[in-house]
């Protein structure tokens, strides 16, 4: 190859990068449009516009949008990002490509803490902050998560790691099921929509504690991606350089823990997001460049989580879907597609 | 300024603060190489994986450029060492240029972005393993041979002043292999950079060396040059060979000889006799060969599989002695063979032998 087309080819991966970027940001302004615009009370795009820049109109609408359909947009877009972000980062530790927070039992380990300090907190004090049920989030993936790095150190092989993570996961939504089974009545009708993951009944003040946890946690992933590229590597070649492997494991360990905690604290378990969104991602980037997967790994995570919502809300409204239910239909086949062709490439 | 770029002193190595190997002690040069030879499983990647820090030593202590290995911060044993394993790497959607720019991380900033200068000197080093031609391909679809040319290129992007491989001739074919020497011994001549690796070809080994070590059982068995190394009986003892020979002339490595009473004499010189040789091995038939000056080529490789050899001193006229022995075995084998023997004035009584021979009916033109 002459110098030359050298230069072209590096000329192509950056215009294929700025190009995703720019689809990724349309596609987000298009679907947070259409996230406003239907519902089951549809609000036209020229009232929408009015709405947001002039909060004037309507006041029914303008309460619908700013109470209501505002936080739930923003609380889709924060999570799902978290989420994907959570799962490229399990992947990139564990270099496994179907890694991720769901499978590995680390939103489901986080979803039986929450649930009990839920029963607890809402028994005793009649409420729940969202700083306490993050903290019992995190503490809930950290606990699967150690049981998982246990299981590691023995399981090399990479699909036995992943069945014991699904075990972990079924028990411990075994034991979730349980204490809510046994719980009060009252708390029944929450615990029980929210366990099975949902964006519905956010407020600013969730928007506003998740945003600062994500916001925060995304940053310092970011800052990790020159470590993280080092990683790809494999962990010795990553020593090697320079790498300061031990710090460097921790930190993947608790970001991604604290990721998929706030994801599971506000929304509950989310199937799937973690694994498709960072395998879509690279193969539209074409790279697996941390520095420039990281960002658009958020940014389709949010694309894809808030097109997941619009979908879970409208598609047999008034009943509204859970979460989960959507992201499996669109995640699962992304996965299936990814190990085939793994497979294939063998 | 230590003479020695670097130094093992006393060094255990071994798992789990267990010591497999103790008392090594090296000292290298700058610029020089230095290849680890031994069995499978005697300990050479423990050695290589506890000076470049991947494994904790047990004992002892490892210097580089004159500094204690566990005082050096990551960022600079990395801009000193580089290494090159043995271990898979499956990178994801990476280009081999990818690869190689990854070793400029001691050097990059914060975020890791390269500046012109890096992106110059990953050039250099693909041109240094000539990969320019593969830049651009994924890494997970290029052949064994070019896939560890990248691995070089990386670890000589990280301009280090020691090199560690461990086996990288491995999965390679005989041409890919001498490449692969043939630039360490360029990087190590022209720009200093000391090697330290293990190879299993042991015949490589001797020719691109400077030093060898041999590991065997709890320590380093022998240490030198490798004329003082490879001697027939250290390579044997080292490697337990039970059949089978190590020619240390050449390199070479024989299966053992075919033993039991003659059935053929075989009559060459100069070379014609050995495919001879060969065959009769292979088809398991004893032979004796005659009859050679101890400086012909066939001579060297008669001693090791020949089961008698009828030899004689250079550059003097066939004695009676020599004759009459190659006559009596012509009795006594069922045949003989003439692999094309060059007749001189001092080997003119050789036609003797060949037509007692004839009138036996044994012999037999190949």
């Amino acid at each position: 190859m002459s110098e030359r087309s050298f230069d072209a080819a590096k000329l192509r991966r950056r215009v294929r990068c700025q190009c995703v970027f720019l689809a990724l940001a349309a596609a987000l302004c298009v679907i947070v449009v259409l996230n406003i615009n239907i519902g089951s009370v549809p609000i036209p795009v020229r009232e929408i516009a009015r709405i947001l820049f002039l909060r004037a109109g309507d006041p029914v609408q303008l309460s619908i949008i700013w109470k209501i359909r505002l936080p739930r947009i923003a609380m889709a877009a924060l999570l799902g990002g978290a989420l994907s972000l959570s799962g490229f980062l399990l992947q990139t530790f564990f270099g496994n490509p179907i890694a991720g927070p769901f499978v590995l039992g680390i939103s489901s380990g986080a979803k039986m803490v929450v649930a009990l300090a839920m029963i607890y907190f809402l028994e005793r004090l009649g409420s729940v902050s969202s700083w306490v049920l993050i903290l019992a989030a995190f503490a809930g993936a950290l606990l699967s998560m150690g049981f998982i790095l246990l299981f590691s150190r023995r399981l090399k092989h990479m699909a036995a790691l992943l069945v014991a993570g699904i075990m972990i996961g079924y028990i411990c939504s075994a034991a979730t099921d349980f204490v809510v089974t046994f719980a009060e009545d009252s708390d029944i009708v929450n615990l029980h929509g929210w366990s099975l993951g949902s964006f519905s009944g956010m407020s600013w003040d969730n928007v506003a504690v998740a945003a600062a946890v994500v916001g925060a946690a995304a940053a310092l992933v970011f800052c990790m991606a020159k470590p993280i590229g080092a990683y790809q590597l494999g962990e010795n070649y990553a020593r090697s350089m320079g790498v300061n492997v031990r710090a460097f494991r921790v930190g993947l360990i608790l970001l991604s823990s604290v990721l998929s905690a706030c994801v599971t604290a506000f929304a509950g378990p989310i199937s799937f997001v973690g694994i498709a969104v960072p395998h879509l991602t690279k193969r539209f980037l074409n790279s697996s460049k941390p520095l420039i997967v990281i960002p658009a790994t958020f940014l389709c995570g949010a694309v894809f989580c808030m097109l997941c919502d619009l979908i879970a809300r409208t598609a047999f409204a008034p009943t509204e879907l859970n979460i989960s239910t959507v992201t499996s239909v669109f995640g699962a086949p992304v996965v299936i597609a990814m190990m085939l062709r793994r497979q294939r490439e063998r | 300024m230590a003479r020695y770029y670097f130094e093992a002193r006393r060094l255990a190595v071994g798992y789990n603060g267990a010591p497999l190997i103790r008392d090594i002690t090296i000292d290298v040069e700058p610029g020089e190489i230095v290849t680890l030879i031994g069995p499978n499983g005697s300990g050479k990647s423990t050695i290589l994986k506890s000076v470049t820090r991947q494994l904790r030593a047990v004992a002892g202590a490892v210097y580089i450029g004159g500094d204690e290995l566990r005082a050096l911060s990551y960022r600079e044993l990395a801009r000193r060492q580089a290494v090159v394993l043995t271990e898979r790497m499956r990178p994801e959607l990476m280009t081999c240029r990818d690869v190689v720019a990854a070793g400029r991380y001691p050097y990059t900033g914060r975020l890791g972005l390269l500046t012109p200068e890096d992106e110059a000197k990953v050039d250099e080093a693909m041109e240094a393993v000539h990969a320019r031609e593969i830049a651009g391909r994924d890494f997970n679809e290029v052949s064994d041979g070019q896939r560890q040319r990248v691995l070089l290129a990386r670890a000589i992007c990280q301009e280090p002043e020691i090199i560690v491989l461990d086996e990288p001739t491995s999965y390679l074919d005989i041409r890919h292999k001498l490449e692969l020497l043939g630039i360490l011994r360029r990087m190590a001549k022209e720009r200093g950079i000391t090697v330290l690796m293990s190879l299993h070809e042991i015949d490589l080994a001797q020719k691109v060396s400077d030093r060898i070590l041999c590991v065997k059982g709890e320590r380093i068995s022998h240490c030198g040059a490798p004329e003082e190394i490879f001697r027939e009986e250290w390579i044997r003892e080292l490697y337990e060979l039970d059949g089978g020979t190590y020619d240390p002339r050449f390199g070479s490595v024989e299966l053992p000889r075919i033993e039991g009473e003659p059935r053929a004499l075989v009559l060459s010189n100069c070379g014609t006799g050995i495919p001879v040789y060969r065959r009769l091995q292979r088809e398991g038939i004893p032979f004796c060969a005659g009859v050679l000056c101890k400086n012909d080529v066939d001579c060297q490789l008669a001693r090791l599989l020949a089961v008698r050899v009828i030899e004689v001193e250079p550059f003097r006229p066939l004695d009676d002695g020599a004759v009459e022995r190659a006559k009596d075995w012509v009795r006594r084998c069922a045949r003989v063979i003439d692999a094309g023997v060059t007749i001189g004035p001092e080997n003119a009584r050789i036609g003797e032998v060949l037509e007692l021979a004839e009138a036996l009916g044994k012999l037999e033109r190949w």
